[in-house]
């Protein structure tokens, strides 16, 4: 199958190998061999991947540069999140089982509405895909109906995951304010800080990237993956062809904005906390960076950027944090000046060569 | 002027009626008081008794300080107020403490003491007689020289208990200075209001007054009025409240419309360079904010050259800051932003990487802390319109400051040879280019002006934010709505978008709060947009389709 080449092929296997090594390096044995923490690190690094898979959908694919697809991430963290919170039960410091602590601590004596049903998983599961999906769908529908597209897009989309980080930040709204959810303590009444949870977290994980390389796959290379390709390269033509261009622009926006918010939840109980700072601009454009690095428009491209540049991150802000600034910052220049097809296009290039292809690399639009 | 020297050492009582009684004819000698003999100023008892066990006395002798008009009795209320008199109670000396004690009291004038006694202690006053002494200082400084403290004294004798009539009397009959005049006659109507033996003719006379002058801080005195037994007069009292609740809702109106513009005018600042790169351009220059970020060190670094001028160094900062951010930019669209055109998406990301290099060199060559850039007077000071409404100069000059930027980035886009220049390459680059315009050097230009319009922007706001490493990115989301919200490529749409923004952000912060202001004003205009893709002005022609 077209969908499923070569590159698919290596990637699960990578992804098996990756996996299998540390379940069994960690529960095969009686002292792991991997540190639980190294595991959850890279169980983040996971989700940030599927976080970067969905801005390569839009942008790579359909040259829609969304700045604010972190709201999405974040939206479906803390849907997932207050799922965690409700688990924290009679465990909490002030030991209330109805609301969660920091609802005690401002005073607030019931729960909000939003919180209605999230004590239990499948309704949290749900939330985790409809928030971000809503969201998308309202945005993108409105924005994508009047043509705000190009650099209008971007920078409304901008506005959006700022006003929504604005908002998170205000105690009032029932979501934590400045400190957001943390100190999680059970997932489905396990200790969430087990090694079994921990292993488990991360290979749900693995497992949703792959569910979302293979859909990503199976869309680009369909007919409306067709479709998406020429609306980056000539929105107007397509348009004249006959083409909704509105409708596939949303029905993609709003597909990556659940891949988005899948990513958030399976990052929420892997980082142990869910902020506002997620919401901040910078974090999404740190994302959009992560996939021009990788490659846009290559899937596989951006899920390498999200694990090299997040893993320089982690790196860098041990050994010297005034230098990631600096290293982010001229990453963000070079790779825009002198990266096109980032990484992936590099290799692809090399392996083209070496099989005799032709190469598949991303073709600037004006 | 000896007053009732020694009668102090009589009953408190009879003294008080005696006070009472000889209080207008020791008015009139006050006057006179600019030929007074130093060294008869005031007896040594009326002193002394300042520091008497019994409070009558000191009572006494704080009001009869009260009515002399020598500087040095003035300098010894002052001093009771604010805890700086002290007094050793041996030598019966009275000293000025600051930095040290200095003799005040016998021997004015005097050098500061080489040695301070050991056993001088502050002399105390109680939170009645505070307030004693502020009135007396206030009537004190009704017959200052200067018109400002004049106005300040009358002011604060609105609404004051035991107000001495004799001396507002005496006051208005010589005052020439309107506002203060105006405070003096809202002083009295109150009192007339306030007194109960005063007839209704004469209530209603003051309440006319009243709302004729208009005096917030009458209202709970005629609030009182409107439930008065006398039909008329609570009438007429209901009136004046509706009147003057009118009033105070057009001057809150009005107030709120000053800070809207004050706060849209910087925004419009910042908008107006980023007009240029991103409207005239088509360049999305991320940056943007660190180029004002630039101006406002350059404000601060100028400061710290000349410590005692902060003016002159404000001043200065203007085209320093628009040649160091000029410049930044220039070299930043040679570098950067030349590879990038056509990809308006990929410039975008790589000002981004820009901003966070430029924010870390200042986190790491400055300080990662705000630095102190001082204010002015002629920034700082307060401008009265009214006695009711005052403006902050600093807000004023900024608004102002911000049309004529405009004026003049508008003066140079249509009336000099780089305007037309960056008006023909951005209407149609071939054509330019076919014409002689050289296209690329326009390009540099032009990116450098709006870089040093930012400059110049973030000068102004050192003067109302906090100038660190942040300061640019806490603007550029705002100023990128303006950009989007006024209209792509139009100058006036960075003026009249910016406006509004900052009228509507002050008109519903008091309703749901500062961030839910915001948060509002944002999803308004990303609604807006969704309405108007092209925002308030759209570009009409060719230009517009990109």
């Amino acid at each position: 199958m077209k969908a499923f080449d070569q590159a698919f092929k290596i990637f699960t296997l990578a992804l098996t190998v990756a996996t299998l090594t540390i379940g069994v390096g960690c529960l095969g044995f009686s002292e792991p061999l991997i540190a639980p923490s190294t595991v959850g690190l890279l169980g983040k690094y996971l989700s940030y991947a599927i976080l970067a898979l969905s801005i390569d959908l839009v942008w790579g694919y359909m040259g829609v540069l969304s700045l604010g697809h972190g709201a999405f991430f974040a939206l479906g963290g803390y849907a997932f999140g207050m799922y965690l919170m409700r688990q924290i039960g009679a465990l909490g410091v002030y030991g209330d089982v109805s609301r969660p602590d920091f609802m005690v601590f401002i005073g607030l004596e019931k729960l909000p509405w939003p919180w209605l049903g999230s004590e239990y998983f499948p309704v949290a599961i749900l939330m985790t895909i409809l928030v971000p999906a809503a969201l998308a769908l309202a945005f993108g529908w409105t924005a994508f109906r009047s043509r705000v597209s190009g650099v209008y897009f971007s920078i409304m989309s901008q506005a959006l995951t700022y006003a929504l980080m604005l908002a998170f930040y205000l105690n009032s709204l029932g979501f934590g304010g400045n400190n957001g959810f943390t100190d999680f303590k059970k997932i489905l009444g396990f200790d969430v800080h087990s090694l079994g949870i921990t292993v488990a977290l991360f290979v749900a994980s693995a497992l949703v990237l792959w569910l979302a390389i293979v859909a990503c796959r199976l869309l680009v290379t369909s007919r409306l993956g067709l479709v998406m390709v020429a609306i980056r390269d000539h929105e107007e033509r397509v348009r004249f062809a006959g083409y909704k261009v509105e409708n596939v622009k949303v029905a993609v926006f709003v597909f990556s904005a659940i891949l988005a918010g899948l990513g958030g939840a399976l990052y929420a109980p892997q980082a142990g906390i869910i902020n506002p700072s997620l919401f901040s601009p910078i974090f999404s454009i740190e994302m959009v960076v992560c996939v021009a690095l990788g490659g846009r428009g290559s899937l596989y491209g951006a899920i390498f950027g999200a694990f090299l540049v997040n893993y320089v991150k982690s790196r860098l802000s041990t050994l010297a944090p005034d230098l990631w600034p600096f290293i982010l910052g001229t990453i963000f220049v070079l790779v825009t000046i002198f990266g096109q097809g980032g990484a992936w296009g590099f290799l692809r290039r090399g392996w083209g060569k070496l099989m005799g292809e032709k190469a598949v690399g991303y073709e600037p639009s004006n | 002027m000896v007053f009732l020297g020694r009668l102090s050492i009589a009953s408190s009582l009879a003294l008080a009626l005696l006070t009472m009684a000889l209080m207008t004819l020791t008015w009139s000698a006050r006057l006179g008081a600019g030929d007074a003999n130093s060294d008869e100023v005031f007896s040594a008892a009326v002193v002394k008794s300042l520091i008497s066990s019994k409070v009558g006395d000191r009572d006494l002798a704080i009001a009869e300080l009260g009515r002399d008009s020598s500087p040095l009795a003035g300098q010894i209320l002052a001093g009771l107020l604010k805890g700086r008199l002290y007094v050793d109670r041996q030598s019966g000396a009275f000293y000025w403490e600051e930095a040290g004690l200095k003799l005040l009291w016998p021997l004015a004038d005097g050098p500061a003491l080489e040695a301070a006694p050991t056993n001088a202690r502050k002399v105390a006053v109680n939170n009645r007689q505070r307030e004693l002494i502020e009135g007396l200082l206030s009537l004190r400084a009704l017959f200052d020289a200067d018109v400002k403290n004049r106005r300040v004294a009358s002011g604060a004798l609105i609404g004051a208990p035991n107000v001495d009539w004799a001396v507002i009397n005496e006051r208005l009959a010589v005052e020439t200075d309107e506002r203060v005049l105006d405070n003096l006659k809202v002083v009295q109507a109150l009192g007339s209001l306030r007194d109960p033996q005063a007839s209704a003719a004469s209530k209603l006379a003051a309440l006319t007054e009243l709302e004729r002058l208009y005096a917030p801080a009458a209202q709970e005195d005629i609030k009182a009025l409107a439930i008065d037994s006398n039909l008329e007069l609570a009438k007429a009292a209901q009136r004046t409240l509706r009147l003057m609740d009118a009033r105070a809702q057009r001057l809150a109106l009005a107030e709120t419309v000053f800070f809207g513009l004050s706060l849209g005018s910087v925004l419009v600042l910042i908008a107006i360079g980023l007009a240029i790169t991103f409207g005239v351009m088509g360049v999305i220059n991320m940056a943007h904010g660190e180029m004002a970020m630039l101006g406002a060190y350059t404000v601060w670094a100028l400061q710290s050259v000349w410590p005692g001028q902060p003016g002159l160094a404000l001043i200065l900062a203007l085209p320093t800051a628009f040649l160091v951010s000029g410049m930044v930019g220039a070299s930043i669209e040679l570098t950067v932003i030349k590879p990038l055109y056509q990809r308006p998406l990929e410039t975008l990301l790589a000002t981004f990487g820009l901003s966070l290099i430029l924010q870390q060199a200042a986190r790491k060559g400055i300080s990662s802390m705000n630095v102190a850039v001082s204010s002015p007077d002629f920034m700082s000071g307060q401008w009265a319109i009214t006695n009711n409404f005052s403006v902050t100069q600093g807000r004023v000059i900024i608004i102002v400051f911000c049309l004529l930027v405009f004026a003049a980035v508008s003066l140079i886009l249509r009336k000099t040879r780089l305007g037309l220049e960056i008006r023909a390459v951005t209407q149609n680059r071939a054509m330019a280019r076919a014409l002689g315009a050289p296209a690329s050097r326009v390009d540099t230009l032009t990116f450098a002006l709006g870089s040093g319009v930012a400059g110049v922007s973030g000068v102004a706001l050192s003067q109302l934010t906090n100038v660190g490493p942040n300061l640019g990115q806490d603007y550029i989301v705002d100023s990128f709505m303006v950009v989007v919200f006024g209209g792509v490529g139009n100058l006036w749409g960075a003026l009249v978008g910016g406006l509004i923004i900052g009228v509507a952000n002050k008109f519903l912060e008091p309703v749901n709060g500062a961030m839910l202001a915001k948060i509002t004003i944002m999803v308004g205009v990303i609604l807006f947009i969704q309405r108007h893709p092209k925002g308030l002005f759209p570009q009409r022609g060719r230009v517009a389709s990109f």
